[in-house]
C-alpha cells in the first residue's frame, strides 16, 4: 500500500498529497503558525523544524531524549511482526525446509532454481497483465470519466447526480475483493450468467468454461480487476480537479476553450500529481495481487492466471517447499521496492522538471 | 459541485463580482442547452448500469431456489420469493459468529493502530528524535512489503507460540502493519504542528505524556477518527493472513468464512450468491455510513 527510502524520497509527492487529503478530511490546519508555506511533507517538514530548532527553549532539547519512550511499543511490535519475520525469511529463502525439523541451509540453491523455472516466468509475465488491467486501464478510463463527471455532466445535470454516478463506479472497491472474486467466477462458470446472457443474444457459439480455458482464464481474470479498479482513479481524480478553482474552467469555455482544450490544459496538468499516487499504489496492488486470483482460478488452469503472491502462498503451504516460497517472496518484496522507488524518482524527477520550466 | 457559485441576494457586490455573476449565469444558460449533454450522460450512466451487473446477477440469484436455478438459468426471474439460500448461509457459516469474529479484529485492531500510530509520530513528528528520517523510511518500507515475505515466519511463530488460529495473532499482526501506515502519515501530520501551541503547553510547566493527550491528541482527533475509519474497512476486507491463520469456524472473519464454504464445492449457485450477498451487506453499510469520510480521504485507501 506504499513506499520506501529515506532523504528526497520520502517526502516526494505520492505520500505528501496522501497526507493532504487525509488533513483535508480530518479537517485539520496543516499550516499551523507557518503561515502560506507550501506543505511538502515529513522530511522538508523535519528539516523545516530543524532550522527552527535555535528557537526552541533549551531545556526542551536537553530533554529530547526521552521521547524514544514513545517508540518503545510500536517498536517491539514493528521488529516482531514486521522486521523479524521479514529477515527470517530471507534466511529461509537460502534454506531447505518442509516446515518440520530444521532448515539445511542451501545458499543461492533456490534462487537458481527460480531463474529457471518456468512458472515463476510465467507468474511475473502474468503480472504485466495485472499491471495492464490494474493500472494502465483504470487510469486511462478514470481520466475520462473523472473530467466528464466533473468538467462535463457536473456542470449540466448537478452535483448530485454526479455523485451518484461516482459512488457507482467506487462501489466494487467497498467490497471484500474475495467476495466480488466468488461472484464473478460463478458469473464465468460454465452453467454461469455469462454463458445464459451469450446465449439469450444468441452468440452460444461463443459460450465456453471461461475459467477454465487457458486461453481465456487470463483476459477475464483482467476484465474483473478492471471491474475491481475503476472507482478508485475516478473518485481521486475527482478530488483532485475539486481543487481547481472554478473560474479557471469557466474562464477558458467563455475564451473559446472546447472540452478538449480544457482536458489537456487544465484537467491534465491539475491532476498529475494524483496520477502518480495511483501509478504507485496501483502498481504495489497490483504486484500483490492474491485474494482474487484465489477466488477466481487458484492460478489455474496450467498456471495461466498465476501470479507470484499465489505462486509463494502454494509453494508454502501446499507443496511445504518452504525455502523455495521464501524466495519467490523475497524476490517479489525485491521487485516491488525496486518498481515502488523507480516511480517515487520519476515523479521527483518530473516535479523538478516543472519547477524549472 | 462546479456550478458557479452566484453571490446571494441582499449581498454588496462589486462591480467586478456583478460581471463575473454575469458570466456565469450566460455560461450556465450554453451547459443547459443541446441535445449533446444528454448522449454524454446515456453513455456515462449507461457504463455505471454495466458496473451494476454484476450485483443485480447476484441479488436475482440469492432469491431462487437450486430447483429453479437449474431449470430456468440464472436470467430468468425467480418463481418464488425464496429466502431459504439466505438462511442455510446464515445458519451453515455461523454467520453471526463471523460477523462477531470481523468486528472483534477490525475493531481492535483499528483502535490499538491509531494508538501505536500516534505515540510513533509523537516521537517522531513532535519529539524529533535522532534518525528519525531512517525510522520512517523503515516505517515505509513495512508497509511495502508483500504480506507474503512475512507468513511463513509468523505462522510458523505463531505455531511456536500457541497463537496459531485465534484472532489475537490476526490482531497483533494487522496492527502493527496498519500503524505502519499510520506512523508514517501522522508523523508528516505532527511535523507540521504548530509549535507555539507547544512551547506555551510546556511553558505553563505540562509534561510531554500531558501535552500529548490535552494539546496534540484534540487537535488532530479528526484526522485520527479518517484514520480509525480506513484501518477498520481495510481490517474488515483482508484475507491472505486471515486465510492462512484461521483455520477453523470458531476463528474465521467473513470473507475468510465464504471463501473456504465456496472452496469446498459444497455450494450450488443460489447458496454462493445468498452468501456473497449476506458477506458484503456489512461493507456497503459501512460504505453508506462513511461515505463523505472515505472518498474524502480516498487517496490513501490503496487497493488491498
Amino acid at each position: 500500500m506504499t513506499w520506501p527510502r529515506a532523504d528526497e524520497l520520502v517526502n516526494s509527492g505520492p505520500t505528501s498529497h496522501i497526507a493532504r487529503e487525509f488533513i483535508r478530511a480530518g479537517e485539520v490546519d496543516p499550516r499551523g503558525d507557518r503561515g502560506i508555506v507550501e506543505r511538502r511533507s515529513t522530511v522538508t517538514d523535519l528539516a523545516a523544524h530543524d532550522a527552527d530548532s535555535p528557537r526552541t527553549p533549551a531545556p526542551a532539547r536537553q530533554r529530547r531524549g526521552g521521547y524514544w519512550w514513545y517508540l518503545v511499543p510500536g517498536a517491539i511490535g514493528f521488529v516482531a511482526v514486521i522486521l523479524g519475520p521479514l529477515v527470517y525469511n530471507v534466511y529461509l529463502s537460502l534454506t531447505k525446509w518442509s516446515g518440520v525439523g530444521s532448515p539445511r541451509f542451501i545458499g543461492l540453491t533456490n534462487y537458481i532454481r527460480l531463474m529457471g523455472d518456468s512458472v515463476f516466468w510465467t507468474s511475473f509475465k502474468n503480472s504485466v497483465a495485472m499491471i495492464i488491467a490494474m493500472v494502465v486501464i483504470p487510469t486511462l478510463i478514470g481520466l475520462i470519466l473523472a473530467s466528464v463527471l466533473f468538467d462535463y455532466l457536473g456542470k449540466r445535470f448537478g452535483a448530485a447526480s454526479v455523485s451518484v454516478l461516482r459512488a457507482v463506479f467506487y462501489l466494487p472497491q467497498v467490497l471484500p475483493v474475495v467476495v466480488a472474486g466468488i461472484v464473478w467466477g460463478w458469473i464465468l462458470r460454465p452453467d454461469g450468467a455469462f454463458n445464459a446472457i451469450l446465449d439469450a443474444v444468441g452468440l452460444s457459439g461463443f459460450t465456453r468454461d471461461w475459467l477454465g480455458d487457458p486461453n481465456t482464464a487470463l483476459p477475464m481474470v483482467m476484465l474483473v480487476m478492471v471491474w475491481v479498479q475503476i472507482g478508485y482513479p475516478v473518485v481521486i481524480f475527482m478530488s483532485a480537479l475539486g481543487r481547481v478553482d472554478p473560474e479557471i474552467y469557466e474562464a477558458a469555455e467563455i475564451d473559446g476553450a472546447g472540452y478538449w482544450a480544457r482536458f489537456t490544459a487544465i484537467t491534465l496538468p491539475q491532476i498529475r500529481p494524483e496520477t502518480f499516487v495511483v501509478a504507485l499504489t496501483c502498481t504495489i496492488a497490483a504486484l500483490k495481487v492474491f485474494g482474487p486470483i484465489y477466488a477466481l482460478t487458484r492460478g489455474g488452469p496450467e498456471n495461466a492466471t498465476n501470479v507470484p503472491s499465489y505462486f509463494a502462498y502454494y509453494t508454502f503451504f501446499k507443496k511445504l517447499d518452504v525455502g523455495y516460497g521464501a524466495a519467490i517472496a523475497t524476490v517479489l518484496t525485491i521487485i516491488i521496492v525496486l518498481v515502488a522507488v523507480g516511480i517515487m524518482r520519476w515523479q521527483a524527477h518530473s516535479e523538478k522538471k516543472e519547477l524549472s520550466a | 459541485m462546479s456550478v458557479p457559485v452566484l453571490a446571494r441576494a441582499g449581498d454588496t457586490v462589486s462591480a467586478g463580482q456583478r460581471q463575473a455573476d454575469r458570466r456565469a449565469v450566460r455560461a450556465r444558460d450554453r451547459f443547459h442547452r443541446g441535445p449533446g449533454r444528454w448522449i454524454v450522460l446515456a453513455i456515462i450512466v449507461a457504463g455505471a448500469a454495466l458496473m451494476l451487473v454484476p450485483f443485480a446477477l447476484m441479488l436475482l440469484n440469492a432469491f431462487k431456489s437450486p430447483a429453479d436455478y437449474s431449470t430456468n438459468g440464472p436470467l430468468s426471474w425467480p418463481t418464488e420469493f425464496y429466502t431459504k439460500g439466505l438462511t442455510t448461509y446464515w445458519t451453515e457459516s455461523d454467520y453471526p459468529l463471523k460477523l462477531w469474529n470481523s468486528t472483534l479484529i477490525a475493531g481492535t485492531v483499528a483502535v490499538a493502530a491509531v494508538l501505536i500510530s500516534l505515540l510513533n509520530a509523537y516521537a517522531i513528528g513532535v519529539g524529533r528524535v535522532k534518525g528519525r528520517l531512517w525510522i520512517v523510511a523503515l516505517f515505509l518500507l513495512g508497509n511495502m512489503i508483500p504480506q507474503e515475505a512475512l507468513v511463513y515466519p509468523l505462522y510458523f511463530l505463531a505455531k511456536e507460540v500457541g497463537l496459531y488460529n485465534t484472532k489475537l495473532v490476526v490482531i497483533i499482526i494487522f496492527t502493527l502493519i496498519q500503524s505502519a501506515f499510520g506512523t508514517y502519515l501522522l508523523a508528516s501530520v505532527l511535523g507540521t504542528f504548530p509549535k507555539a501551541l507547544l512551547e506555551a503547553a510546556a511553558l505553563d510547566g505540562a509534561s510531554r505524556w500531558q501535552i500529548l493527550w490535552k494539546v496534540v491528541f484534540p487537535i488532530v482527533r479528526p484526522t485520527l477518527s479518517v484514520l480509525l475509519i480506513f484501518f477498520f474497512i481495510w481490517t474488515w476486507n483482508e484475507f491472505f493472513i486471515p486465510l492462512v491463520m484461521l483455520i477453523d469456524n470458531a476463528t474465521q472473519t467473513v470473507p475468510v468464512a465464504l471463501a473456504s464454504l465456496q472452496g469446498d464445492r459444497l455450494m450450488d449457485a443460489p447458496t454462493t450468491n445468498a452468501g456473497a450477498l449476506i458477506s458484503l451487506i456489512p461493507a456497503v453499510i459501512f460504505f453508506l455510513i462513511f461515505q463523505r469520510t472515505l472518498t474524502r480521504g480516498v487517496t490513501a485507501g490503496a487497493i488491498k
